[in-house]
């Protein structure tokens, strides 16, 4: 296995174990980060071998990062584990692993397959063909497609044109359309844009852009993730951005370690640390600019839900939560253990639904107890994975994304499911 | 009977999940917090007292030692199987039993974190005292073999005062209650003997704790000085003074330096050393006392006496306390620990030795400590990769321990013997002490089949022993 700096640095304290929503659940060792770390170290050390036990164990792990908030040590458990699945491969049946093998090579890195992609599921959800299918499809593959929104009319697309700021000019940026949140959440890109041009911003969405490689890292696939970094740097290094925006904390996270991830690469190296220097999430990147105070009052009590790769994976924690309090007549009822996982986590709710459905039943029972309205998660991935939660579990509330009620604050258009 | 009947059994009475046998499960517990590694044959979890019961009679059958494990915290090897045989992790049993306010008590199983005690009841206006730098993660069961402290043990005492009562299970598989619900049992204080037992003397299936009114007011000072011998003298003189801070921390300048490279908190660069004094009770009290401080401080020549006026900016304080040892990473690849006591009175003579110690063996020595307590924490920096220096830093380290015993103190003031320091004990106890603490511990452990080869300066003899190479000594208690 190849030389891990990160692992020299972790002391042994135990200080990261009750941060940790598998071992919480489990109180085992090997499932946690102090375990998984002992273990990757005993690997590098040829004390065992990278076998199908350990694979579980790495593969466990839900990458939410949550040991790196807690280290005193400042160890980057994020990149050990994700070395470590470059060794073992992505989970799941050798079926399993073909078809992830192609998400991450195939359909990912293809903007235009994605779409035809999007646009058959669309199809398949407004034919009746998705209510029917209950009967013959298998039952966890339905619970899959169950978890989907309805897609919507219009997919959000890129183009080269300015979208010029409103008001006083304060910022030239651009965009990440994110390949997850064009396609499912369009009008919450939508949302986003007019927020930025609200605040005094031109935006632009370079068409060059793509999916940002994220989930391929997550899964140890490196070499497609690689070619996904270099277009996405070629597409905004150059285009005079002050900022890189997004507004998808597992694709900002992501984008924030191009540096690490293609530090080896003789021409990308240096242009990869400075790109990841002008990435920002959409609410840490407002929250420096000053944002515009927004008039509208939307009289609601929400809870937050801190995404992993927000909270822990770029340490924005306070932003998100002052630009909603800053929104008049919003009130912010905070929950037990927000940022702790959903159990979304990428894939993962797709190859480890026990794990993923035991965190998600939990973070419903926090949730619950804030008797909030409604449910704000600035990411696809939680959205998702808490709109699922809210109507399999309860309580039956609308997940929002920060960008949406700060959209309608500025007096954007409704969010179509209040 | 054999390995696999023992295995077998083992399933059997808490499930295959929580036995663990595979190499790839197995090795992650053949290390706690300190450096030394034995690999166990076997781990496992039972859910309960009645599973503990039962896994300890199979043992017995077997002929195979236990060692208990809470949450792997530990700094002494404690929880490391010396001689092989079973791990018996706690973890799983971590339910708050019973909370009974009118009377200040928590009954927990052992495998509760600490910190969960005082979350339990904060609401309502109390809290759990021992409060160890590792309290996010150690477990009750573990806190009650190690007798653990903390910053706060200064006012409220080490976790012995604050068991009322513990449920164990004895080598024959029974579980008793030792000790009782109201202060003051009568007949012996056999749950004051079990606490501080480091695991040799039965497993810890409950605990009856007490709990504490939360203060009325507190008060957090910072005092900054240039120098380190005023520093010591001022606390000499604060608790002579008759003044009893809840936490009287000290850090010096290497330590700072530390802190302020990684995350930093506000502490002077340029200082040699800064206390840490908080004070806390009721409100006139605290006042009085943070006043008469302050004074004793100037007195001894502080350049600047600074009082938190917020909880953020007390918080701020204690953060930086609290990350220290984390931050020493910032300034050595490696770095060595020791825990050693001296009464408080020697606090200024023994801290000339630890750097006298320091520079007669070249090597550089970041304190951060319970000061309040005499329990000094000398941080040996160093980098194991220089040929020779490892060795030089286990010769000082010695060398402060004897110091330490010397001036009257201990070796250990919170983290307990373990294997650690098993072989420093001849310092303290003859050869009589130690024959009257084995007979002791025979009582209740006829065959020593509960951590053997800890505390006692036996030796060793298990062939399979090695010390984590990467990084070696990694103790950073504090
Ligand atoms: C960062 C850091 C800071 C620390 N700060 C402090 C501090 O301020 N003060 C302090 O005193 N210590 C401190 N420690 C040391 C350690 O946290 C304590 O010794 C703690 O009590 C150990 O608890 P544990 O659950 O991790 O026990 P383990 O490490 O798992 O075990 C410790 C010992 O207890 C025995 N044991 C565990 N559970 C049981 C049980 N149920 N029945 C019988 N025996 C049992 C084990 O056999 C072993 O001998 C610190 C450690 C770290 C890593
Ligand atoms: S990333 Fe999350 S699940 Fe994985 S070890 Fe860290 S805390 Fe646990
Ligand atoms: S990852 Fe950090 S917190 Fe966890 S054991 Fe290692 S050093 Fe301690």
């Amino acid at each position: 296995m190849i030389n891990i700096p990160e692992l020299d640095q972790c002391v042994h304290c135990g200080l990261c174990l009750n941060q940790c929503p598998t071992y919480r659940v489990l109180q085992l060792e090997p499932e946690s980060p102090r375990g998984r770390i002992h273990l990757v170290r005993a690997v590098t050390e040829g004390r065992i071998e990278a076998n199908e036990r350990f694979a579980e164990h790495i593969h466990l792990c839900l990458m939410c990062r949550a040991c790196e908030s807690a280290c005193p040590s400042g160890v980057r458990y994020g990149r050990i584990a994700e070395a470590a699945r470059a060794v073992v491969g992505p989970p799941g049946s050798p079926l399993a692993r073909a078809l992830e093998g192609f998400v991450f090579t195939r359909l990912l890195p293809s903007p235009l397959m994605l779409r035809a992609v999007a646009r058959l599921l669309r199809l398949y959800q407004r034919s009746g063909l998705q209510s029917m299918s209950r009967a013959f499809l298998p039952a966890r593959l339905y619970e899959m497609t169950a978890m989907l929104p309805p897609l919507p009319d219009r997919f959000f697309t890129p183009q080269d044109e300015p979208l010029p700021a409103r008001g006083e000019r304060r910022a030239h940026v651009a965009m990440l359309g994110g390949c997850v949140m064009s396609l499912l959440f369009a009008d919450i890109n939508e949302a986003t844009v007019r927020v930025l041009r609200r605040n005094g911003c031109d935006v632009l969405i370079p068409k060059a852009q793509g999916c940002c490689g994220a989930l391929n890292i997550h899964n140890g696939e490196t070499t497609m993730a690689k070619v996904m970094a270099r277009r996405n740097i070629d597409a905004f290094l150059d285009c005079g951005a002050e900022a890189v925006i997004v507004n998808a904390a597992g694709c900002g996270a992501a984008m924030k370690e191009y540096g690490h991830l293609l530090r080896d690469d003789p021409v990308y190296a240096e242009k990869a640390a400075r790109f990841a220097r002008l990435v920002k999430d959409a609410s840490e990147f407002l929250a420096a600019l000053g944002p515009v105070a927004p008039r509208g009052r939307i009289e609601m009590t929400v809870t937050y839900q801190d995404p992993c790769h927000l909270a822990h994976g770029q340490r924005v924690r306070a932003q998100p939560r002052a630009l909603l309090t800053a929104v008049p007549g919003l009130r912010l009822i905070e929950m037990e253990g927000s940022d702790r996982c959903c159990g979304s986590a990428g894939i993962y709710n797709l190859t480890h639904p026990e794990m993923s459905q035991e965190l998600l039943r939990e973070k419903m029972v926090s949730i619950a107890t804030t008797s909030a309205e409604a449910v704000v998660a600035p990411n696809p991935g939680c959205m998702l994975q808490l709109g699922y939660g809210a109507s399999r579990y309860g309580p039956p509330l609308p997940v929002f994304h920060l960008m949406e009620l700060l959209d309608r604050a500025y007096g954007g258009e409704a969010p179509p499911s209040i | 009977m054999s390995r696999d009947v023992l295995i077998r059994e083992l399933r059997q009475i808490v499930g295959d999940r929580y036995v663990l046998t595979e190499k790839e499960d197995v090795i992650v517990y053949e290390q706690d917090a300190s450096i030394l590694q034995v690999m166990p044959e076997v781990v496992v979890l039972p859910a309960d007292v009645g599973q503990v019961s039962a896994v300890v009679r199979a043992a017995r059958r077997a002929n195979v030692p236990i060692v208990p494990r809470g949450s792997g915290t530990g700094l002494a090897g404690g929880a490391v199987p010396a001689e092989g045989g079973i791990v018996l992790c706690l973890a799983r049993m971590n339910r708050i039993l019973e909370i009974d306010l009118k009377n200040r008590v928590a009954v927990v199983e052992p495998g509760v974190i600490n910190i969960d005690v005082t979350k339990a009841v904060t609401k309502q206006g109390f809290f759990y005292a021992p409060d160890p730098s590792s309290q996010a993660a150690c477990s009750i069961g573990g806190n009650v073999a190690n007798n653990s402290g903390g910053p706060h043990t200064l006012a409220y005492g080490v976790t012995t005062n604050h068991v009322l009562a513990v449920e164990a299970v004895l080598d024959d598989g029974q579980a008793v209650w030792l000790g009782g619900r109201v202060a003051d049992s009568p007949g012996y204080d056999l749950c004051g003997l079990f606490v501080g037992s480091e695991g040799t003397m039965g497993i810890v299936t409950k605990a009856a704790v007490r709990l504490m009114r939360t203060r009325e007011a507190v008060q957090t000072l910072l005092a900054v000085f240039d120098r380190m011998e005023p520093a010591t003298q001022t606390v000499v003189d604060i608790t002579a003074a008759g003044i009893i801070p809840a936490a009287l921390e000290m850090m010096d300048q290497l330590t700072i330096e530390a802190v302020e490279k990684g995350k930093p908190v506000g502490y002077p660069r340029d200082a040699a050393a800064v206390l840490l004094i908080e004070l806390e009770g009721v409100r006139e009290h605290t006042e009085r006392a943070a006043r008469l401080a302050e004074e004793i401080c100037s007195r001894n020549g502080a350049r600047q006496v600074r009082r938190a006026q917020s909880e953020a900016e007390r918080q701020l304080l204690w953060k930086g306390r609290k990350e220290a040892f984390g931050a020493l990473g910032a300034l050595a690849p490696n770095y060595y620990v020791q825990d050693g006591v001296v009464p408080r009175s020697r606090l200024p003579e023994i801290m000339r030795e630890v750097a006298e110690i320091g520079s007669r063996y070249r090597l550089r020595i970041a304190n951060v400590f319970h000061a309040g307590d005499g329990n000094l924490h000398p941080n040996i920096l160093f980098d194991m990769r220089v040929p020779g220096e490892l060795d030089r830093v286990i010769e000082a380290g010695a060398a402060i321990v004897k110091a330490c015993v010397a001036a009257g103190g201990s070796l250990t003031g919170e983290h307990g013997i373990g294997l650690e320091k098993k072989a420093y004990i001849g310092l303290l106890f003859n050869d009589d002490d130690l024959e009257a603490m084995a007979r002791m511990r025979r009582a209740f452990d006829p065959d020593g089949r509960f951590n053997p080869a800890k505390v006692f300066p036996t030796p060793i003899t298990c062939a399979e022993m090695r010390r984590q190479p990467a990084k070696i000594p990694a103790g950073l208690w504090i």
